[in-house]
This record gives structure tokens, sequence and C-alpha cells, in this order.
């Protein structure tokens, strides 16, 4: 269909093909298009840096960095529009909406283009495969995994969640309790829920602390809880005794690693994301790779990636960030 | 047409040269579209190509529509933000329909029974009770998109029945787009209704002068009554085409059109205190946004550039034809 109507086009328009002559000179790069929710925001920006760094790493490869100015699923339409008219070989979103891209990433396929998503996904229907940041065993395992590894003598835990409802934190919580078993001597006391609010997640970390006065860690596995707790940590005056971690954004947690409240928290980083993408969508671009499901498909230094059945897959453990690392990704996001 | 003996010749401004400038407008603008197509044909080997021009023309029709039923709105002296907001509304009823099994036709009603609902509510507030339409329709604009929130929270419809993609999707003719062909058919009436009519001269009236045209026997809050319907409905016909097209729906759809549309309408040389415009420079004006946004587009300029040029673009077009006329002058 899709070629027939090209080709239609082509011949119809027959004086306008010339330009299309120069178009097919140009193709001997794989252009890989990058395209992000907006631009303009550090983590896309850190993506894009990534991407870039995998295009070294593959030599003829062209990335093509874009987005909307602002996060609407229309803008990226037009982009992605724009994207199919430039013949690109592929497309690496970050949707703004899961479903309203699908009639125009559609297109794009039909048209030749392989089409990827990561970070933010967008409906199977509409892409060859998806790029899980992590899993949710990998994020469980690894919010308790930065509490024991500084208690090697075991101690007590808790957990500071966002509402009772919140699907995300449920999930991680519970896959974190089917590997307490790897880490023995640590022992989770208590679940408290913040809410995602400030203030109630600083009263519940403050109330934690007053409740079990032997606490070695909170572990709050949400940006809003994990950043409340460490001030109130550092309101108690029990920097050294209770270490905060969990999940959080470098630029908000920079304060409480220098204060020494929280050692190490996890989050995806960006730049692996971004690198991880192009490096996907050149394997599909260059046909050397299938997106089925079972599919292995390398992407470089951070190993392959195995879809399941839907065609998603996990990049890796969360990223760990530190004092040796925190003041280069605060600034970033 | 109408009877010559009916109507009396009511010049578009009553100070200046209005008119000679405003045919120059149209002029200049048809220019800059040109230019700007001819400047992207040899800025991109992409650009000549029928289907890419066809993809193209999905950045402005839609909101062309609307623009068509603004610019009458604004030349008679009232704006209606909300539009944006009604797509939205629209939208989201089509997509409460289509969860319990509403066919294509039903649909397409429901989309724009709730257009003129939501255009005939800013109506009454803005002729009845005789408030600024600035500030009802700033209103309107979150009321509409508050239901849509409130009705679908961070959910999405979908599951829309398979022909009513055709709206948004569909083509009429080889790279002919149906909804190409509906701004096309949607500009015609327009420029029929606006230049050729009674109610068209009418609205140039109120636009230049209210109280006057009250008094001539113009009944006034009628008139911007179903200029505010026809609005109401564009928007409706805007929220089907998008819907169709995206084949889903979310409260933020077409988050910030109004904005777009306004800028298309002033753009095509309506002045935005009212009393002249016209319809062929808002069809120019689409075309120029769509295919500036379109060549920029393909030499991958980030969108922040885009919008710096687009509004330079406004600034510049309304400076220009001012600045000529005062140097002639």
């Amino acid at each position: 269909m899709s070629m027939t109507r090209r080709m239609f086009g082509g011949a119809a328009a027959a004086a306008l093909m010339l330009a299309g002559g120069v178009a097919q000179a140009q193709d001997d790069n794989v252009r890989i298009a990058l395209v992000v929710k907006a631009l303009g925001i550090g983590f896309f920006e850190a993506a894009a840096e990534g991407a870039e760094e995998a295009a070294e790493e593959l030599g003829n490869v062209e990335v093509i960095y874009t987005g909307p100015t602002d996060t609407t699923a229309e803008g990226q339409i037009e982009v992605i529009n724009s994207l199919i008219a430039q013949q690109v070989d592929a497309i690496a979103v970050s949707a703004n909406d899961t479903d309203a891209l699908v009639p125009a990433l559609k297109k794009a396929m039909q048209r030749g283009i392989k089409v990827i998503s990561w970070d933010s996904g967008v409906a199977p229907e509409g892409r060859m495969l998806h790029l899980n940041p992590s899993s949710n065993s990998l994020i469980g395992n690894m919010i308790i995994k930065l509490a024991a590894d500084e208690l090697p003598d075991g101690g007590e835990v808790a957990v500071l969640s966002a509402t009772t409802t919140s699907t995300n934190q449920n999930i991680w919580i519970e896959e974190m309790n089917k590997v307490m078993g790897n880490y023995p001597g640590i022992e989770v006391v208590g679940t408290v829920y913040g809410d995602d609010l400030a203030d109630k997640s600083y009263r519940e970390a403050t109330g934690l602390m007053q409740t079990y006065p032997d606490l070695d860690a909170i572990i709050a596995p949400t940006s809003v809880g994990i950043v409340a707790a460490a001030r109130a940590v550092e309101d108690a005056g029990k920097v050294g005794e209770v270490n905060v971690t969990g999940l959080g954004l470098p630029s908000e947690m920079a304060g409480a690693i220098e204060s020494g409240a929280s050692k190490s928290f996890a989050i995806w980083n960006p730049i692996d994301l971004g690198y991880s993408a192009t490096m996907l969508a050149y394997q599909l671009a260059t046909e050397q790779a299938t997106a089925e499901p079972g599919a292995e498909i390398p992407m470089g230094r951070m190993g392959t990636l195995t879809l399941d059945d839907n065609n998603e897959g996990a990049m890796a453990d969360p990223f760990v960030y530190d004092e040796t690392n925190i003041d280069d990704f605060k600034d970033i996001f | 047409m109408t009877d010559a003996s009916n109507t009396r010749h009511i010049p578009d401004r009553l100070q200046s040269n209005a008119a000679r400038i405003l045919k120059s407008w149209e002029v200049l603008l048809l220019g800059v579209a040109i230019l700007i197509f001819v400047a992207n044909s040899f800025a991109s080997p992409y650009f000549l190509n029928a289907w890419n021009l066809s993809d193209a023309t999905f950045n402005f029709t839609e909101k062309a529509m609307i623009a068509f039923a603004m610019a009458l709105l604004i030349i008679s002296g009232e704006i209606d933000l909300s539009v944006a907001a009604i797509i939205a509304l629209a939208s989201t009823a089509m997509g409460a329909a289509a969860q319990v099994g509403a066919g294509t036709f039903e649909l397409v009603l429901i989309g724009l029974v709730t257009g003129l609902t939501a255009g005939a509510f800013n109506g009454v507030l803005v002729t009845l009770m005789g408030l600024p339409s600035i500030v009802v329709t700033i209103g309107t604009m979150s009321l509409f998109r508050g239901i849509s929130y409130i009705i679908l929270g961070d959910g999405a419809y979908r599951g829309y029945p398979a022909d009513f993609a055709f709206f948004g999707q569909g083509y009429v003719w080889w790279v002919l787009s149906f909804e190409f062909v509906l701004f096309a058919v949607l500009a015609v009436i327009y420029y029929v209704v606006l230049h050729r009519t009674n109610f068209g001269r009418t609205v140039y009236t109120i636009g230049n002068n209210a109280t006057a045209a009250s008094f001539s026997g113009i009944r006034v809050a009628r008139v911007k009554f179903i200029l505010f319907l026809l609005t109401g409905l564009m928007a409706g016909v805007a929220a089907i085409c998008l819907t169709s097209r995206l084949g889903s729906t979310r409260p933020s759809i077409a988050f910030g059109w109004e904005l777009e549309v306004v800028t298309m309408v002033v753009l095509g040389g309506v002045s935005i205190l009212g009393g002249s415009g016209s319809i062929p420079g808002v069809v120019i004006a689409a075309f120029v946004m769509g295919l500036v946004t379109f060549g920029l587009g393909l030499l991958n300029v980030p969108g922040i550039v885009m919008s710096i040029f687009i509004g330079l673009m406004l600034i510049g077009v309304i400076a220009l034809p001012r600045l000529w006329a005062k140097w002639r002058a």
C-alpha cells in the first residue's frame, strides 16, 4: 500500500522528483531521530548527549535531536510528519501521549521507517519495541540493596511510600519484599504513606523516627517522599544515624547528599537511556535485529535488551547517585 | 448575492485609506507565502513532494477551520478564547459516546452539537448578559477543559469506530485529504458569507460601530450570538477532524490552539480591534503558518526557534504595511 502510494506520488509529480534524487544521495548515513517530549528539558538534553555518544561509537550515524516546544501530542505529530517527509531511517520517541501518536507512527512504519519508543511508551501497534529505563523487579531490588549496602550488620528499615493506591510504588514494594531473603539481617519494620505531599511525607518520616528509635534507614521510592524524609532526618539531628534512600531526582537530592542525610539513591540515567535507544534504533534500521518477542538486541556498553511478549524490554538497574557523581547530574535533571 | 438597492456601501474602516492598504495586505502576504515556498524548495530536498506537502497541510487545516469563524467574530469586535477548550469538550463527549458503542454518524452529530452548545453558552453570556467576550471566554476556556479533566482525569478514550478515522486520516482523491477539501469548501462558504451577503456587511458594520449599527436597525446581539454559535460549531468540526486524526481523546487535546487560531486571523490581516479583514487573508495566513512550520521542521529547526520566527513574522507583516503607508504619506 505504502509503496504503491509513494511510487504513484513520485510518478505523478515527476517534475518534482529532481529533488528526490538529491535525497537519495544523502542516504549513506543512518539517520536516527531522537524525538523527545519537549525541547529544553535537562533530562532529554542528557539523553541527546547519550545518543551522540552512541552515534560516535557507531560511526555512520547521524542523530537528529528534535521535539516540540511544549509537551503536546499535536506538536510531536508535526515533528513526526516532518521526519517522515525527510525519510529518516529510524524514529526513537519518548511520547507525550500513548495513543494519539499511533496513527502518525503507523504511517512512518508504512513508509519504511523503524519506530521505537523509550522512556514514555507508545501503544504496541504504534512502535516496534519499547525500551523501559528499568523494570519493576530491578527497581524493587535496587531500593532495598541501597539500604542494605550501608548496613553490613543488618538493621531496621522503614518504607515511606506515596499513596496506598499508587500502582508503581505498590509494585516496587511488592518486588522488594520478594527479594528480602537476599538481605539477611535487614528488617522492614513499617510502611507509611506520605501521599506524595511534601508536608505529609515530612510528618510521616518524623513519626517513623519517633516510633522506631533504632531505625537505620528510610526507603522512599518516590521523588517527593525522599526529599521530605531527608529534610526530616536533618531536622531531627539524625544525620549519620538514619540513612534516607530510594528513588529521587539528582537536582532535588543534591542537598541531602551533601548533608549526609542520604548516602545514595537511584533513578534512571538519561544519558544511558538516550545511548541505548540510539543503539536499538540502529540495530533495527540496519536490519541487524528484528523486534519480536524473545529477541535479544545488543545495545553497546549497556548490554542486551530482551523483549517480552509486548516487545518491551528493560534497560538496566536504576543508576546509583552518590557523592562521587551527584555534581555531574544535579544540573541535568 | 444581494439586491444592490438594499445595500449601502459601508467602508471597511471609517478613517483613512485603509481599503487600499487592505488590498495590498493580501498581496503582500501572498508574496510572503510564495517566498517561503521557494525558499523551502531550495532549503530542503524533501519539500517538493506531493505526499509531503499533503502531510504538511494537516499542520493548519483544523486550526484554519476555526480561524474562519473566528475572523468573523473578531471583525464584529468580539473574540472567543475558548475554542481549544471546546475541542477538548467535544472530543471528550464523542469519546464517551464511542465507549458505549455510538456509530460514526452519531459521533459526528455529538461533536457538532457539543460545539454548538458551548458556542451558545458563550453567546448567551456575552450578548444577553452584556459581559465582555474576552473575560467570558477566558472563563469558559477553563470551564470546558475542566469538565474534560474531571471526566477523563489522566485517562484516555480510544476505540473509535474504524470508519470514523476517515475525517482525519482519509483521502478524497490522490493526495487530497478529506481535511484539506473540507478546509477549501469552508473557505469558500465563509468567503461568500462575509463578502457577498447582507449578513457579512452587518458584521463589518457592528465591528466599526456597534451603537450606530444598532441605531440603523441591525440586531447587534443576534448577529453576535450567531457568530458565537458559528465559532462553537467550527470548533466542533475541528474536534471531529482532530479526534479522528489522533484516534484517541485526552483532556489536553488541542492545548494552546486558541492562540494559534487568533495568530492566524491577525496574520491574515483582520484588525484585532474589529471592523476590517478578509477571508482570503486568513486562507493565505493559514498557508504561510503551515509552510513555515513544515519547512523549518524539515530542516530540524528546534520548535523554540520556530515560535520566534512566527512571532517575528507576525510583527513584521503587521508593521510593514503601516510603515509603508507612513512612508508614502
